[in-house]
């Protein structure tokens, strides 16, 4: 897994590349730490080149939101979602916790 | 029959989902079939090394596959602590962010995107977990 985060001026932007697993997900949510530990708390991620995601991306995902809505300082968003990943998504029943954008530039936006 | 073995390690947990990945596509299924085979593996090895080995080990997972004329046959066997399936509860799908537990996801995908799933607790040989996915048509 590769992880690029992009600093914009209302949103991080946080493109993953590869898997998200076991292994892999701990990187992904001390990403996510590392950002709101400067006090950034609304993020797009990018999940278009993301090839498989397991129950641990998953919960690196929810944990992220939960961190981001907490006190409505923020809000993680899902662009470009592919369909295997966005019936991940459903099959554990978090796709209500999220938007889904179909491209990055609606996603930032959204912010 | 197909086999790998491997340690109880995350990193190999690629490794195992491409070996997945090509015994399905040679079994003849279709994309969304062979990630719902490689995501059951996936949780399953992820729980094997969690919690049969309690984290990494050089303990192996040993993963074999068998292509019949109308079924995928997944087994799995490891040599770490059992546990009662029926003790792990089934997640509850929440309306509100902050109710949402942690756990249990891996089993429940597994019953989930396999048509069977079966564990055997065998003192001094192991623990085997067979799944089994159907050809579609």
């Amino acid at each position: 897994m590769e992880i690029t985060t992009s600093q914009y001026k209302r949103c991080d932007l946080i493109k993953i590349t590869g898997r998200i697993d076991s292994s892999t997900a701990p990187q992904l949510a001390q990403k996510f730490n590392a950002i709101n530990e400067e006090g950034r708390f609304k993020f797009v991620c990018d999940m278009s080149e993301v090839e498989y995601i397991s129950s641990s991306g998953l919960w690196v995902l929810i944990n992220a939101q939960k961190t981001s809505k907490r006190y409505n300082r923020g809000e993680v968003v899902l662009a470009c979602v592919p369909t295997k990943i966005k019936s991940a998504l459903d099959l554990a029943g978090f796709v209500p916790f999220f938007k889904f954008f179909d491209d990055i530039v609606s996603a930032v936006g959204n912010f | 029959m197909d086999t790998v073995i491997v340690p109880g390690r995350f990193e190999n947990l690629e490794k195992i989902s491409k070996f997945v990945k090509d015994v399905s596509w040679s079994a003849g299924f279709d994309e969304m079939g062979i990630y719902a085979i490689q995501t059951a593996v996936d949780e399953a090895c992820s729980n094997i090394i969690d919690h049969a080995y309690g984290g990494e080990s050089s303990e192996v997972i040993e993963l074999n596959c068998i292509n019949t004329k109308n079924a995928l046959k997944i087994i799995l066997r490891d040599h770490g602590k059992p546990f009662i399936p029926e003790s792990i509860p089934i997640p509850v799908k929440h309306t509100r962010l902050k109710d949402i537990k942690e756990g249990g996801l891996g089993l429940y995908f597994m019953h989930q995107l396999m048509d069977e799933v079966y564990f055997e607790f065998s003192p001094g040989i192991g623990n085997t977990l067979t799944m089994i996915k159907h050809k579609p048509g």
